[in-house]
């Protein structure tokens, strides 16, 4: 017999065929109608960018997985995520339009990732960024967006988790633990490692019992709003403060009929740099992994020039297709 | 009669899916549950059955190594495997949630007693060959400490490497010492101290967030005296 031969993809990337293509296109359809139904205008940025430019954003963009030279010796990058591509895309092509500026986009990004674990390093993302609406309102209307988006495709019991990027650094400033030691114990909570995050802060010396019991209360405060009183009564300062953030926001999302969508979350930490203030993770009960991500980066605009607050959210396409079909699947089964 | 249950991943509402290891920490792990409050008779006479159902909690057991691959895709909402295995598999995404204290062993950098070959192979050689079945705390262990080694995986009886010369050393986990010894192998270095730890998936630490805390807490009573 002959020897068929085989031409395979780079590990973590792959085909659609038409059946699944079919169904992703419909996944995609919806999602556009949600962010036009709200005024977010779609647009579409370049898939290499000046390395340079991403690295702007977000310094660790210095290690963007595929880096290679153009022909004028050019050190281009491939984006890993689309907001900062947008960042430099308003804050160039919109000098003069007053904001807000609302925008969405379907696009692939790229990114290092262990194919062995399902990841893929090609991937879909569907989101908007609301340029120039400062927290707490304009967070609630990029949640308002993500709800309706994820009603849209038919997760409906899909679930927004929101917490404070700013948080549980500033409260380590507070309480007097820098360099080493903060870095330290902000790498295990990023790593989800919450017992060695509690060996971490054993080993902080000077520390109050209060600031202890503080630093190892929060990474576990998670759930419907009692949390934020519950976190109120750990005491000082930049916990108050985060918790008024946490409220004002949940208010405004009470306000339009969204709250009981969000599941607050005080542990919450993103590996993105340019985050400040409220963080978003999306998690659907049919899924173990997350189905996308979000916040509020009010500096990163300000890098290219135009200094506005923004927020914004991305949607993984593909992992929301497999929450979808399971979905489908468990409530065949009843 | 084991009974086959739902695939679904995580389904809420339903009850938790608790990972559980067989191999060194299994009648650790079953005292465990037994103190928390699960009756684990059928898991004592059942040694074939992978599924149990128990009072509030489905109970799966597999190797120790699988458990993190399970939990991080949400196929479990919790389970139980030994820090070696978490240092292994880094980029697994699970919250470690508890240091259940039993299972203590020590990962050690071993060589045949009295045998300068680790040091001789790094000065004349600029690198040691180290066998292990942990390779990738082998490897984060030398760049730590600054040093080179070529690490070489094996699947079975480390033991042997040093002894018929694969290797300079090992890289390994030790419980009491005894195979070290049985084998002319003596410790060089410590490398980290493992212990069982309570880990859960990242989607259902946040769903489940009641009953996973409620979990955490009677397993915390039952294994921090």
């Amino acid at each position: 017999m002959m020897q068929r031969m085989i031409h395979p993809t780079p590990p973590g990337t792959r085909d659609v065929l038409p059946e699944e293509m079919r169904e992703l296109r419909a996944l995609e359809t919806a999602l556009h109608a949600a962010f036009d139904e709200h005024g977010y205008g779609e647009v579409a940025t370049p898939t290499i960018e000046y390395a340079e430019t991403l690295q702007r954003g977000d310094e660790r963009y210095a290690n963007a997985a595929y880096r290679f030279f153009d022909e004028r010796g050019d050190l281009l990058a491939m984006r890993s995520d689309m907001t900062i591509p947008i960042a430099r895309l308003v804050a160039t092509r919109f000098q003069d339009q007053e904001p807000p500026i609302r925008v969405s986009y379907v696009a692939r990004a790229y990114r290092a990732v262990n194919p062995q674990q399902g990841q893929m390093r090609e991937f879909t993302q569907a989101g908007v960024e609301l340029i120039g609406a400062p927290a707490p309102d304009g967070t609630a209307e990029v949640i308002t967006v993500l709800s309706a988006a994820l009603d849209a495709v038919g997760l409906t019991r899909a679930v927004v988790g929101l917490g404070d990027a700013d948080l549980y650094r500033q409260l380590l400033g507070e309480l007097g633990v820098e360099e080493e030691a903060r870095d330290r114990i902000l790498d295990r909570l990023a790593a989800h490692d919450l017992v060695g995050l509690d060996a971490e802060v054993e080993a902080v010396d000077g520390l109050s019992a209060e600031g202890r019991a503080t630093l190892l209360a929060l990474p576990a405060m998670r759930g419907g709003k009692e949390i934020l009183e519950r976190a109120r009564e750990l005491g000082g300062e930049v916990v108050e403060r985060a918790t008024a953030r946490l409220q004002a926001t949940y208010d405004a999302l009470a306000e339009r009929g969204v709250a009981d969508r969000v599941l607050l979350d005080l542990g919450l930490l993103r590996d993105l740099g340019y985050y400040t203030g409220a963080i978003l993770e999306v998690y659907d009960p049919a899924l173990g992994h997350i189905l996308g991500g979000g916040g509020r980066y009010d500096t990163l605009l300000d890098r290219f020039g135009r200094d506005l607050p923004a927020a914004g959210f991305a949607l993984y396409l593909e992992p929301l297709h497999v929450a979808q079909a399971e979905e489908e699947r468990q409530e065949e089964r009843g | 009669m084991p009974r086959v249950v739902s695939t679904s991943r995580a389904r809420a509402g339903g009850k938790l899916k608790l990972a559980i290891p067989r191999g060194a920490l299994w009648s650790d792990t079953l005292d465990a549950l037994d103190r928390v409050g699960t009756d684990t008779a059928e898991l004592r006479s059942d040694s074939r059955s992978l599924v149990f159902e128990v009072d509030g909690l489905t109970l799966v057991t597999m190797r120790p190594s699988d458990i993190p691959t399970y939990v991080e895709a949400g196929a479990a909402d919790l389970g139980i495997t030994g820090k070696d295995v978490l240092l292994e598999q880094r980029e697994r995404v699970v919250y470690e949630v508890l240091d259940l204290h039993y299972g203590a062993c020590r990962m050690v950098l071993a060589g045949r007693e009295g045998d300068p070959a680790l040091g001789e192979s790094e000065r004349r050689l600029g690198g040691m060959r180290i066998a292990t079945k942990y390779p990738r705390i082998a490897e984060r262990h030398f760049e730590e400490t600054g040093r080179q080694a070529e690490v070489i995986e094996v699947k079975g009886s480390v033991e042997l490497a040093p002894i018929v010369g694969l290797a300079d050393g090992i890289v390994d986990l030790v419980a009491t010492g005894r195979t070290l010894a049985d084998n002319g192998l003596e410790v060089r270095e410590e490398i980290a101290v493992c212990t069982a730890r309570l880990v859960a998936n990242r989607v259902s630490h946040k769903l489940r967030a009641r009953e996973v805390d409620g979990l955490v807490e009677r397993f915390r009573e039952a294994t921090q005296r």
